[in-house]
């Protein structure tokens, strides 16, 4: 018998945040992911955790920093407009060397926009939004059991690294209802706290004390260099890429998260029609797998890379790219999501028929 | 032969033994001597986080021998929040300049209060921002000048002072909330008797805790170290009457 349990993506990711060992949540109610905090509230108190509605999203990130410097597995979830508010709170988190998980369930902007699901936060997300020279590793799932799984992982690798861990899905994976099935469960009593947390010294023989301050040039350029040497080290070993129908395909489409899911679709009547079209789909946003794309140089007539969003995930396909073939690209805003037909013909567009 | 010696005079165990880098007639050491004594007397030392804001106090967490954190500008009774729900029995207290508390801050602080959750904020009351160079402050008496004020402060152009003391204190949420100064020994004394009680009213789990110094910047304020503990006599008082605005049962 499977374990399998029909959800709505926000409530799973909730819970698989808390089967991942997050007993910690701050939020602030935004559509579309309301679900994730309510659910917060009611289970977090059931297994030994804390749930806090917080002021704003600059208290829930706050309040996340304050958690996180404790060496426990936090989380606080928002939708667009509420990750903007939170940036400075993540520049802070990443300044000061402390894991937290981030889920953004992404929808239409700029301003309030609209709670329709958009990529259009892929800059903010990827390459920055608040101050300094810091990075976050941005997961990209495409499904809820996708999601549920890779909460897991995001958990990992912020206590890893000791970094901000994002998950970018948007208001259709927060919103519809999939089966899916809680595989991994993290018993936080074997979780240890860490050396350099701040929990009092408790007979510690010297203070713990976590900062992003360095008033000295040399010394904050000494520190920057530390983070450089992590960040080049989650480029060189944490990208991830699913390769759907490439090993014999002329082109590519590359989609991430909702985008990537109808774009598997497309692939689909392609290949019916017999056009050799092959999906890629980065599940790591940052770091970005440019390696595993850059393999298809010389095997691939062209890619069409499809988002949410006007040209931001294109950015990163042509700096992985260049000019080794040539780049389509197809996108809606505004919270538009096309359907599987709509970017075949896109594809048929500029690519031809694909014979 | 051995006289009898008694220590009435000591540097405390939390103070980590290091030369502060505040100006001369600054009472931010006063309140940083107070915090270190009242952690030892209190046996907190090592259960004690301090939260220190954006700020001439900014590298507050250099002075002690507790663990700190250091909070972005105005966020420190979030982050003290999110520092005491992981560990309710540990101590855990914000300090906050007047900018950073009432308004860049604003929002934290009267939540933090409201939820009346057990954690202490040292309120320093300076009345400008001392770090960024003596700009304009929500504390800014009318008439007093700032470099963002050159002209004296009008309460046309920038409303008027605000009392954050008794603005809490309306609040449900808070155990104990005073405003005291530092501005002579015997009003020290009193300082640090207000801060027993901040601290007690956390320690015994009562609610959230807030004490308002009066303090000096003199550097900013243009004047000698004297002349600026007679200012806060003089022209501060008045308008931020020194008191205790919430004591809830069991504060002592
Ligand atoms: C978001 C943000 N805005 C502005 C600043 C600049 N800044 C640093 S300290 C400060 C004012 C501090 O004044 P106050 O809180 O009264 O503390 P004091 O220095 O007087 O003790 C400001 C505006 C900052 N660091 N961060
Ligand atoms: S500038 Fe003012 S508040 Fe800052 S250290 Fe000097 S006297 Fe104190
Ligand atoms: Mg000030």
């Amino acid at each position: 018998m499977s374990d399998k349990v029909l959800m709505k993506g926000a409530e799973a990711l909730a819970e698989g945040a808390i089967q991942a060992g997050c007993r910690y949540y701050f939020g602030y109610p935004i559509t579309p992911q309301n679900e994730t905090p309510e659910y917060m509230s009611r289970r977090l108190p059931e297994v030994g955790g804390r749930f806090v509605q917080a002021e704003s999203e600059v208290a829930s990130i706050n309040m996340v920093y304050g958690a996180a410097c404790a060496g426990v597995r936090v989380m606080t979830s928002s939708s667009s407009p509420g990750i903007s508010l939170m940036q400075e709170g993540i520049s802070y988190i990443s300044g000061s060397n402390v894991p937290c998980v981030i889920m953004n369930a992404m929808r239409g902007g700029p301003g309030l926009g609209n709670i329709a699901p958009a990529q259009a936060d892929y800059f903010q997300a990827v390459k920055g939004g608040g101050n300094g020279d810091y990075r976050r590793i941005v997961l990209a799932p495409s499904s809820i059991q996708e999601g549920v799984d890779l909460l897991v992982d995001a958990f990992e690798l912020a206590d890893k690294y000791r970094m901000v861990v994002m998950i970018i899905v948007d208001g259709l994976i927060a919103q519809m209802m999939e089966p899916v099935e809680f595989k991994t469960r993290i018993d936080v009593s074997t979780l240890k706290t860490p050396e350099w947390a701040t929990v009092g010294r408790h007979g510690r023989d010297h203070a713990n004390v976590i900062t992003s301050l360095t008033l000295d040039a040399a010394g904050l350029e000494q520190w920057n260099l530390k983070l450089q040497a992590k960040y080049a080290q989650v480029e060189r070993t944490e990208s991830r890429i699913e390769e759907y129908q490439m090993d014999d395909a002329d082109y590519a489409i590359i989609a991430y998260g909702t985008m990537a899911r109808i774009a598997k679709t497309t692939v689909r009547i392609a290949r019916a029609k017999g056009v050799k079209l092959g999906l890629l789909r980065p599940i790591t946003v940052w770091p970005f797998p440019a390696k595993q794309i850059q393999a298809y140089v010389g095997k691939l007539k062209g890619t069409l890379t499809v988002e949410l969003a006007y040209r931001q995930l294109f950015e990163d396909v042509r700096l992985a790219l260049c000019d080794k073939m040539p780049l389509g690209w197809y996108g809606r805003g505004g919270g538009v999501v096309p359907g599987p037909q709509e970017i075949l013909g896109a594809f048929e567009e500029q690519f031809g028929k694909g014979r | 032969m051995a006289e009898q010696m008694n220590v009435i005079y000591e540097r405390p165990r939390s103070w980590a033994n290091k030369v502060t880098h505040y100006c001369p007639g600054c009472t931010h050491g006063i309140a940083h001597r107070l915090i270190a004594e009242l952690v030892d007397e209190m046996g907190l030392l090592d259960k004690t986080i301090g939260v220190w804001p954006v700020g001439c106090s900014v590298l507050g967490y250099e002075y002690f021998s507790f663990d700190s954190v250091e909070a972005a500008h105005g966020r420190a009774p979030a982050m003290a929040t999110g520092i005491k729900v992981t560990n309710p029995d540990n101590f855990v207290f914000a300090y906050q300049g007047d900018g950073d508390i009432a308004s860049i801050g604003m929002a934290e602080i009267v939540h933090a209060a409201a939820r009346g959750w057990p954690i202490t904020v040292i309120f320093i009351n300076n009345g400008n921002y001392g770090m960024t160079g003596g700009q304009m402050a929500p504390t800014t008496l009318l008439g007093q000048k700032t470099t963002t004020s050159p002209l004296g402060r009008t309460s046309q152009t920038n409303g008027f002072p605000i009392r954050v003391a008794e603005m809490l204190a309306q609040l449900d949420g808070p155990a104990y909330i005073a405003r005291v100064s530092l501005d002579s020994p015997a009003n020290i004394r009193k300082a640090k008797s207000a801060m027993r009680k901040a601290f007690n009213a956390q320690v015994r789990g009562i609610g959230f805790s807030l004490v308002e110094c009066l303090s000096t910047c003199p550097t900013n304020w243009r004047l000698t170290p004297v002349e600026s503990m007679e200012r806060v006599r003089k022209e501060v008082m008045p308008y931020f009457p020194l008191g205790e605005f919430k004591v809830a049962p069991g504060v002592l």
